[in-house]
């Protein structure tokens, strides 16, 4: 016989009450696990999540600010920190409304139309996170370095792809290119067609039709993307590693700077650095969850 | 519209936003790889060969894929057992943990592979604990491997996740009232529908961790033949200006990568056909 107190008491438990219903009798509830389990299973996992995810933040903190404010600040205001930081917000500057611009018309057509050939295109634009962000970075090595296909031809017209902004930029691009228009296309999918058909109905042009009925709908997934698209471009480290041939001041984005700060033992300054990327990564997850309980359901129908 | 290859429809823009995203996809993601292709095929199955059975080589491709497998295996257990955490349980600090399980898809990489270092280095303050009994973390294949499960854990948590809150149950209830006790209904009743979550989410965590470059690097030692990675290799073949071996490498990689995808896809077919559900 199940034990319908028991059940009762578990159901409250989920609905965030943890109240006993009534019930006399301490035994597991037949759709849960005894106390003993229960809190057996809680502790490891955060035991196992306070190991590996919340100490190596923690770590990162601590020894950015084992010299004390005055080092911290220093390694964040020299020349070469801030040329690190000046790119990498420039880089992102670029790739995210790259990005941005391709994730709508890409979500466009696969959600408001139906064609052959549709799913096989969502694989190909999901296909840059299965690729390794160094087989990225070497992809364009292989096409616009020294040796590369169009090397020679760039050399002769005074074009510098590779060890060059450029270089960084296109990595960037490229590790980041799914991001956006996989939020977009699960929603907009979702949503159909029947709003802007109304909208077209009315008497508005496709343009009117798209800032005013589809933006609106589609504006908080949009930021979504945006934010996940951003946190991964100011700090793709592989991609750019390969391509960026790390010629200090020039062409090291911010975790460029923190390996080679790393490498000469420069671990404070290396460490400050990276708690600004850090400090990045947190607002992220903030403004992240933010969103997932503000806007759920106008995210929606996501999948990572 | 004259041509007929999509569905009538009153929406405008099909042709704009259609050419817009081949050309971008084509310019972006499929010429470079086309690049790695021609050059594969310039140096010839029989050079790739030679190249990827290079001792050095493939003692990097065995640690990749070793440890990846090992780490992806480990995060398997106990993603599923933060997952079903919680999604089944309340307790204080639940959204924050929920939350913090983002943290290695949004801390860059090479932050996380200087802090696992710094924690794990023979005077850090976890390798510290370990020294004396002689145990080595950092600088070693044990140090690639806890890199790799920091990277790994969100795959595994976020796939299974959703399919256990979505779990009935009322099929649990039905399994006790049939008279199964909880560890007959949890392995027999509950797990086997989470399979093909769980097995996606190993896919990616382990198609992650095979080509993991930064979190790993730092921490990994890099000795040639024991903690050399795979993505290490192919940049020190690239400094050494070695591009056909570099090829050779990223080659190996990207068919595993596209095997991997092929098979999350037969994966997700197979369990809708089953289940009848994604």
């Amino acid at each position: 016989m199940p034990d319908a107190g028991a059940i009762l008491q578990q159901n409250a438990h989920v609905a965030g009450g943890g109240t006993t219903a009534g019930t006399t009798r301490r035994r597991a509830p037949v759709t849960g696990e005894g106390p003993v389990a229960r809190a057996v299973l809680i502790g490891v996992a955060i035991a196992f999540l306070s190991l590996f995810l919340l100490l190596p933040l923690v770590v990162v903190f601590v020894e950015a600010l084992r010299a004390g404010v005055g080092a911290y600040v220093a390694a964040l205001t020299e020349p070469d920190a801030v040329a690190a930081i000046q790119l990498t917000l420039m880089v992102a500057a670029i790739a995210v409304p790259l990005n941005l611009v391709f994730g709508v018309a890409a979500a466009w057509a696969v959600a408001k139309f139906e064609f052959p050939g549709k799913s096989f295109l969502v694989s190909l634009i999901d296909l840059p996170f299965s690729v390794s962000p160094v087989v990225a970075g070497l992809v364009y090595v292989l096409l616009f370095g020294a040796q590369g296909l169009f090397g020679g031809w760039l050399r002769d017209h005074g074009v510098e792809i590779i060890f060059a902004v450029p270089g960084i930029v296109l990595a960037t691009v490229f590790v980041t290119f799914p991001f956006i228009a996989r939020e977009l296309i699960p929603l907009m999918e979702e949503q159909g067609t029947g709003d802007e058909e109304v909208a077209m109905t009315l008497g508005a042009s496709g343009l009117q039709t798209f800032w005013r009925v589809t933006l609106p709908n589609i504006r908080f997934a949009l930021l979504y993307g945006v934010l996940l698209c951003n946190a991964r471009a100011m700090g793709e480290f592989g991609a750019v590693a390969v391509v960026s041939g790390k010629i200090r001041g020039y062409t090291t984005t911010m975790p460029l700077h923190v390996e080679i700060l790393y490498n000469e033992y420069n671990s404070v300054a290396a460490f400050a650095v990276a708690s600004v990327l850090a400090l990045l990564a947190l607002v992220t997850l903030v403004a992240k969850v933010f969103l997932e309980s503000r806007y759920g359901d106008e995210i929606a129908a996501r999948s990572h | 519209m004259a041509f007929s290859f999509r569905r009538k429809s009153a929406i405008p823009g099909f042709g704009l936003a259609l050419g817009y995203t081949i050309a971008y996809l084509g310019l972006i993601v499929l010429l470079p790889l086309a690049a790695l292709v021609l050059r594969a095929a310039e140096v010839g199955p029989g050079g790739l060969y030679a190249l990827v059975t290079d001792p050095r080589v493939l003692g990097a491709l065995r640690t990749s894929f070793g440890l990846a497998l090992l780490a992806a295996a480990t995060n398997a257990v106990f993603g599923m057992i933060v997952a079903w955490v919680l999604v089944r349980y309340r307790f204080p600090g639940r959204g924050l943990v929920d939350a913090a399980v983002d943290l290695p898809f949004a801390l860059p990489t090479a932050v996380a592979g200087i802090a696992l270092a710094a924690l794990y280095a023979p005077n850090g303050w976890i390798g510290s604990l370990f020294e004396p009994y002689g145990i080595r973390i950092a600088f070693t294949p044990l140090g690639i491997y806890i890199a790799l499960v920091f990277i790994g854990l969100p795959f595994i948590v976020r796939t299974v996740q959703p399919v256990i809150a979505e779990c009935d149950r009322e099929i649990e209830e039905a399994s006790a009232t049939l008279g199964a006790n909880r560890w007959q209904t949890v392995f027999r009743v509950i797990l086997p529908p989470l399979t093909p979550a769980l097995l996606t989410g190993f896919a990616l965590a382990f198609a992650r961790g095979v080509g993991e470059y930064g979190s790993i690097i730092f921490i990994a030692g890099n000795i040639p033949y024991i903690s050399e990675i795979a993505p290490l290799l192919i940049v020190i073949k690239l400094e050494e200006y070695d591009y056909a071996g570099a090829t050779a490498i990223a080659t190996v990689m990207l068919v595993v990568a596209f095997a991997i995808l092929l098979a999350i896809n037969l994966v997700q077919a197979w369990s809708r056909r089953r289940l009848g559900h994604a």
